[in-house]
C-alpha cells in the first residue's frame, strides 16, 4: 500500500513544509509496508524529494493546474492515488493543504485528520495525534475508513536529508472538464521585506502593547534583521493598526511553532499563548515580574524593553559577528 | 442575496482544558460556551454587512444538540434572520459537513461563509468538505470579500502574502481576521432574537470516518530561567549553547 504525498510549490520552488510532509509520508510508508510517492505541480526541480524519502516523484507540468484551484488539484491527486494504489494521502497543513485536503476527503469518503503531530500507531487501527484546543491538548484520532487523508502541522517533524535520489516522472491529468470559476487576479506580498513567512519561520521576534507605539518598532525590526527572524505582534497591536494584521499571532491570528520565539512587552494572555505555545524555546522580555508570559517561558529578562532590547541587539550582533 | 453561515459552539477562550471518563471526553464542567470567534466576528458580521447593503437574508446553522440553542440565539441577536439546528452532537467534521450539505443542497444559497477553524478542534476541515459535497468552489482563509454582479472578489491569505481571486456565486468561503470587525449585540437585537425562528431538523445519520480514542495534555513547561537585565550576553550564550536556538 503506497502513500501519496502532495508537494506544494510556490513559483515552482518546493515549500519547506512539503519536505516535512514527504519525510513523514516516507515513514508512514515504511510502517505500513509500501512506498512513498510524491506528487508535485509544476516543480522546477523535484530532485530534492528523493533525499527526504520519496521513492518516486510524479510531476505534473500543466500551467492550467495550480494550488489556487483546489478542484483541479483534487482531480490530479485522485488520479495519481489510483495509478500508484495509494490509500493514504499526506499534505502539509498550510494554506494549500487547508483548501485541498478536506475536498479530497469528501470526494473519496476518506477520513481526514489535520494538524497531525505524530506518526500513526497502527497497533489498533490507525491512530494519529493532532493538536487541539490551540495546542493546549492533543487528541488521538483513529481513522476508520480504508482511505485516509492526513495534514501535518508545519515545523513538527524536522527534515533530515540523505544521499538518496528518486526518479522524477512526468504525470498528466486532464482537467479541461473542470470549471471551478476561480480566477487569480493578483498575488500581493505581505511586505515582510523578504523575510520567511510567519507560519514557516524558525525564528520569530514579537512585540506587544508594552512598546507604546508603532514608532518604537525599529529595535524589534533590528533584532529580527540580526537574527534573520520574522516579526510578529499581539492582537491589540494589530487591531490599533501599529502593525499589519498578518503579524497577529495567537488564537485568533496565526498559530506558529518556531524554534525560537522572543516576546517583548507582551503580557502572555491565554489567547496569545494559544498561538505560540508550540514554540520550542520562548524568551520573554517584560518589565512586570508578574506577567503571565513568564510562566510559559524558557528564558526571561525582567526589565524595560527600551533598555534591554538595544543592549540585547548589541550582544546578538557581536555574537553573529563572531559566529557568522 | 441568500447567505448561509454555519456556526460552531465552542468553549470560551479562557476555559480550563481538562478531560474526563478516562481522558476520552472534554470536561464540560463550568464551561462557558460561545460562538466560535471566526464564525461570529468575521463570517457572520460580513454576511450581515452584505445583506444590510444589498438586501437578502442570513441564516445561521449549527450541527448540535439542544444545549447549543442559547449560543445560537446570540447569533440571532447579532442580526441573523433565522437559525437552523441539525439535531446531532457533532463528533467529527465529515459528519458535520455532510449534514450541512444535506440541508443546504437545493435551497439556493448564494454563498456559505464559515470560520477558518474551530478553536477547540482546530480542524479547518468543514468548509472544504462542504464545498466538495455541494460541488462549488471553496475559498479558504478569506480576509476580505466583496460581491457584485454575481462575482465575489476575495483576498485569501497564503504564506507570505495574499492572493486576490475572483469567484462566481455560489461558493463556500472560510473567514479569517480582516474580513469584518467584531460587533456587540445591542438590547434590541437580544429582544428580537427571542422570537426569531430557530428550526430544528433531524440529522441524516451519516457515519463517522474518524473517532477520537483519547486526549492528552502536553508536558508541563519547566520553570523559566531568569537572566539579569544587565547581563544580556548570558542570554545570548544560553540561547546558543543550551537551547541551541541561535
Ligand atoms: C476571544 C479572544 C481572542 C483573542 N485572541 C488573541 C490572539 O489571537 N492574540 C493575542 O495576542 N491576543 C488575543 N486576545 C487578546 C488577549 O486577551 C490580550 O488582550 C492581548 O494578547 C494583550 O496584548 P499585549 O500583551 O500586547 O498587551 P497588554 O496585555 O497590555 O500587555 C503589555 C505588556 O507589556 C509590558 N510592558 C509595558 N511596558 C513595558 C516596557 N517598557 N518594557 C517591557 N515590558 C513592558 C506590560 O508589563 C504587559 O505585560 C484575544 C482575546 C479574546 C477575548
Ligand atoms: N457543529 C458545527 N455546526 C455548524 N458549523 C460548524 C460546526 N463545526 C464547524 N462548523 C463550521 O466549520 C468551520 C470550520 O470548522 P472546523 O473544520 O471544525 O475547524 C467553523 O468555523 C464553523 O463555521
Amino acid at each position: 500500500m503506497s502513500v501519496l504525498i502532495y508537494v506544494d510549490t510556490k513559483n515552482g520552488e518546493i515549500k519547506k513544509s512539503s519536505l516535512e510532509a514527504v519525510q513523514y509520508g516516507s515513514k508512514v510508508a515504511a510502517q505500513i509496508g509500501g512506498s512513498a510517492i510524491a506528487l508535485t505541480l509544476n516543480a522546477k526541480d523535484a530532485s530534492v524529494l528523493g533525499s527526504v524519502g520519496a521513492s518516486k516523484v510524479l510531476n505534473v507540468t500543466d500551467a492550467s493546474i495550480s494550488a489556487s484551484d483546489p478542484q483541479k488539484v483534487v482531480e490530479a491527486i485522485v488520479k495519481a492515488a489510483n495509478s500508484v494504489g495509494a490509500k493514504v494521502v499526506v499534505f502539509a497543513h498550510d494554506s494549500t493543504g487547508k483548501a485541498v485536503a478536506p475536498r479530497l476527503s469528501a470526494r473519496s469518503g476518506a477520513g481526514l485528520v489535520t494538524n497531525v503531530t505524530s506518526l500513526p500507531d497502527t497497533a489498533n487501527g490507525f491512530v494519529v495525534r493532532k493538536n487541539v484546543f490551540s495546542g493546549k491538548a492533543f487528541a488521538h484520532v483513529n481513522i476508520l475508513s480504508d482511505e485516509k487523508v492526513l495534514s501535518i502541522l508545519p515545523n513538527s517533524f524536522p527534515v533530515v536529508k540523505t544521499d538518496a535520489s528518486a526518479p522524477v516522472e512526468s504525470f498528466s491529468v486532464d482537467v479541461s472538464g473542470i470549471n471551478s470559476g476561480i480566477t487569480v487576479k493578483e498575488v500581493k506580498g505581505s511586505g515582510s521585506g523578504g523575510a520567511v513567512p510567519l507560519p514557516e519561520a524558525e525564528l520569530v521576534v514579537s512585540a506587544g502593547r508594552g512598546l507604546k507605539g508603532p514608532e518604537n518598532w525599529g529595535m524589534v525590526e533590528d533584532m529580527a534583521k540580526i537574527l534573520g527572524a520574522t516579526t510578529a505582534c499581539s492582537r491589540p497591536v494589530a487591531d490599533i493598526g501599529w502593525r499589519p494584521h498578518h503579524e497577529h499571532v495567537g488564537q485568533t491570528g496565526v498559530a506558529i511553532r518556531p524554534n525560537l520565539y522572543i516576546a517583548i512587552g507582551i503580557s502572555g494572555a491565554i489567547q496569545h499563548l494559544a498561538g505560540v505555545n508550540g514554540s520550542k524555546v520562548i524568551v520573554v522580555i517584560n518589565k512586570d515580574p508578574e506577567a503571565p508570559f513568564f510562566k510559559a517561558a524558557d528564558y526571561g529578562i525582567i526589565g524595560d524593553a527600551f533598555e534591554v532590547v538595544p543592549k540585547l541587539n548589541e550582544a546578538l550582533r557581536k555574537f553573529k559577528g563572531a559566529n557568522g | 442575496m441568500k447567505i448561509l453561515v454555519p456556526i460552531s459552539v465552542v468553549p470560551d477562550t479562557t476555559s480550563k482544558i481538562a478531560f474526563t471518563d478516562g481522558d476520552t471526553k472534554f470536561n464540560e464542567d463550568g464551561i462557558q460556551w460561545i460562538v466560535n470567534p471566526y464564525d461570529e466576528w468575521y463570517a457572520l458580521v460580513r454576511a450581515l454587512e452584505i445583506t444590510e447593503k444589498d438586501g437578502g437574508t442570513v441564516t445561521v446553522i449549527n450541527v448540535g444538540d439542544a444545549t447549543a440553542e442559547p449560543v445560537i440565539r446570540k447569533a440571532l441577536a447579532l442580526g441573523a434572520h433565522d437559525a437552523v439546528r441539525i439535531d446531532v452532537k457533532p463528533t467529527e467534521s465529515y459528519v458535520v459537513a455532510k449534514e450541512l450539505a444535506n440541508y443546504a443542497q437545493g435551497k439556493g444559497f448564494d454563498m456559505v461563509l464559515l470560520g477558518k477553524e474551530t478553536i477547540n478542534y482546530n480542524g479547518s476541515e468543514v468548509g472544504g468538505m462542504l464545498a466538495e459535497f455541494l460541488g462549488v468552489p471553496y475559498i479558504s482563509l478569506a480576509s476580505k470579500l466583496e460581491v457584485s454582479g454575481g462575482v465575489a472578489t476575495v483576498d485569501r491569505s497564503i504564506e507570505g502574502g495574499t492572493e486576490v481571486v475572483e469567484v462566481k456565486l455560489p461558493f463556500v468561503a472560510s473567514a479569517s481576521k480582516g474580513m469584518a470587525e467584531q460587533r456587540i449585540p445591542n438590547m434590541r437585537g437580544i429582544m428580537a432574537a427571542r422570537t426569531k425562528p430557530l428550526t430544528v431538523v433531524p440529522a441524516s445519520g451519516t457515519a463517522a470516518k474518524t473517532s477520537t480514542v483519547k486526549y492528552t495534555l502536553p508536558a508541563p513547561k519547566s520553570s523559566v530561567k531568569l537572566v539579569d537585565a544587565d547581563n544580556v550576553d548570558e542570554l545570548v550564550r544560553l540561547l546558543h549553547e543550551e537551547a541551541k536556538a541561535i
